[in-house]
């Protein structure tokens, strides 16, 4: 599983340039496909809810800065870790300077 | 995940966020007050930064702009909602927005396409007000009206970032103190102010045909946001002048050659060398089109003159053919009326084509105003350099690379000097 965080700079496009990253994006997005190895992915919103402790108290939203945010997350398909680094490194989230986090989705064994 | 089955659905309309953000921040400026435009831009902003981070993980919506206008929408009822009492919305419908009855139709109604091209006049005509100057009109034009950014329009006009922050800081407090509003101006400052508007698109338009910019002559993109907002003016009653069509066939015509003005090194061709096949003839027959829809005045304006003049040269099947005489008669025109020495340098250049290089020169060597211009001192070179006089064109064509620091331009004065 991929988890992307944009960084500073992804926050401060100009339209135009929001757009030509998005260009990348549906690029990346389509070799994934063409590879077969995206198995799904979800934007998140950016907002949400904390429940916390015992007495499961609610508060808002994530609390982090903006660029800390996990903006959405990817499955693909990888024999192993390093596999799933490798495909990651064509992503366009590194272009704004941001940060993807692999982490291998442990599957029960029913 | 089934967008990235079809990629090519996925394709956007070239520059969809740019124009969509321009139309937008008319839009919400008109709903919060122009002293509020800033609260507009953060939510445009916001909201094609939600697009990006939504789109991106899978399928752009079938129809991404209704998108857009929706996740605006919502983001601007939130903020009436919220902020309501603390700060003061002033648009001319800020009634409207107070009850939470009227509040959605409002917006609803706002972000229709009649609505939409309304408001982005009313920007262009505020933009345009008499207390800002001319550079700021350009580059609030710029910000609001064209989406781009303060990098992007500092690298148009080869200024840093932060000339172009304070200048829009500067901007936007007159706004504020002088309370400017969304508005056209009342009947008696109409006229005046379509002409503050026609002007500022033409330069616009001239910065990115004749750009100084050292890597790339061509801004392309000025240009066609000029010529975008221009095409906007001929489509209300208000602004449908015959001065603005003359201008937008000035526009036409101008584009028309924009493939062939380089060649495929990048390096200026000259109007007599370009491939006149290369021409764009959609955009001359447009020209065309908007020239004779201009025709319906006897005032004639500069930019009938200047449109004139780029349709001779358009519509002449080679540049041994060109109607000179008419030429000749057209500048003799607009020298009268402008006086302008950037005009009269090249009225010479008619004047060499009738009259003979030799007369031509003694005119030029005795045009004043133009010391430190580089062209010139490129036109003198090459009137010297026609009529025989290599050593004189020399020193001419070596003159005018002091004053140019564009790269495409020394490139061509140095193959002139190759001929010398």
């Amino acid at each position: 599983m991929y988890l992307f965080r944009n960084g500073a700079e992804g926050q401060s496009l100009s339209p135009e340039a929001m757009q030509a990253h998005m260009q990348k994006w549906m690029v990346w997005m389509k070799t994934l496909g063409e590879k077969g190895v995206l198995a799904g992915g979800e934007p998140l919103e950016q907002t949400g809810k904390q429940v916390t402790g015992t007495k499961k108290v609610v508060t808002d939203g994530p609390f982090t800065e903006a660029k800390e945010i996990v903006g959405g997350y990817l499955i693909v398909n990888a024999k192993d870790i390093d596999e799933a680094v490798e495909i990651s490194k064509g992503c366009p989230v590194f272009d704004v300077n941001g940060r993807l986090e692999v982490r291998p989705v442990h599957k029960m064994e029913m | 995940m089934n967008g990235s089955d079809n990629p090519e659905v996925n394709k956007l309309v070239a520059h969809l966020f740019r124009h969509e953000a321009g139309k937008m921040v008319a839009v919400l400026t008109r709903l919060f007050g122009f002293r509020n435009i800033e609260q507009a831009e953060d939510i445009v902003h916001d909201t094609l930064l939600k697009a990006l981070e939504t789109w991106k993980y899978g399928a752009v919506p079938e129809n991404p702009q209704a998108w857009l206008y929706r996740a605006a929408k919502n983001k601007a009822i939130d903020l009436i909602r919220r902020e309501q009492v603390k700060y003061k919305i002033d648009g001319e419908m800020a009634y409207l927005l107070k009850s939470e009855y009227t509040l959605t139709s409002t917006i609803n109604e706002l972000f229709t396409e009649n609505e939409i091209k309304d408001s982005q006049l009313r920007m262009m005509f505020a933009c345009c007000h008499p207390s800002l100057s001319q550079e700021g009109q350009i580059t609030l034009i710029l910000k609001t009206l064209c989406g781009l950014n303060v990098r992007e329009i500092g690298s148009a006009f080869l200024s840093n970032e932060d000339t172009i922050t304070k200048r829009l800081y500067r901007v936007k407090e007159k706004i504020r103190t002088e309370n400017f509003a969304l508005d056209y101006p009342g009947a008696d400052a109409m006229k005046d102010r379509t002409e503050a508007v026609l002007k500022t698109l033409y330069l616009l338009f001239n910065e990115g045909y004749n750009s100084s910019h050292p890597e790339k002559l061509i801004r392309e993109d000025l240009c066609e946001e000029a010529m975008r907002l221009t095409i906007l003016l001929t489509e209300n009653e208000k602004t449908n002048l015959p001065q603005t069509n003359a201008l937008l066939a000035l526009m036409c015509y101008q584009v028309s050659r924009f493939t062939t003005r380089l060649d495929e090194k990048g390096l200026i061709v000259l109007l007599q060398d370009q491939d006149r096949t290369k021409w764009t003839k959609f955009l001359i027959e447009k020209g065309n089109y908007y020239l004779s829809q201009s025709a319906t005045t006897r005032d004639k304006h500069d930019f009938h003159l200047e449109a004139a003049i780029a349709s001779v040269h358009a519509n002449s099947p080679s540049y041994e053919q060109t109607d000179w005489p008419i030429l000749l008669s057209l500048y003799d025109q607009l020298l009268h009326r402008a006086g302008n020495p950037i005009v009269a340098l090249n009225r010479c250049l008619v004047y060499a084509e009738v009259e003979g290089y030799e007369k031509a020169i003694e005119e030029l060597e005795n045009l004043e105003g133009l010391n430190d211009n580089c062209y010139y001192y490129a036109a003198l070179g090459e009137l010297y350099l026609k009529n025989g006089n290599k050593d004189m064109a020399s020193e001419q064509f070596t003159k005018a690379l002091e004053f140019t620091s564009s790269f495409a331009i020394s490139e061509l004065l140095a193959r002139k000097l190759e001929l010398c």
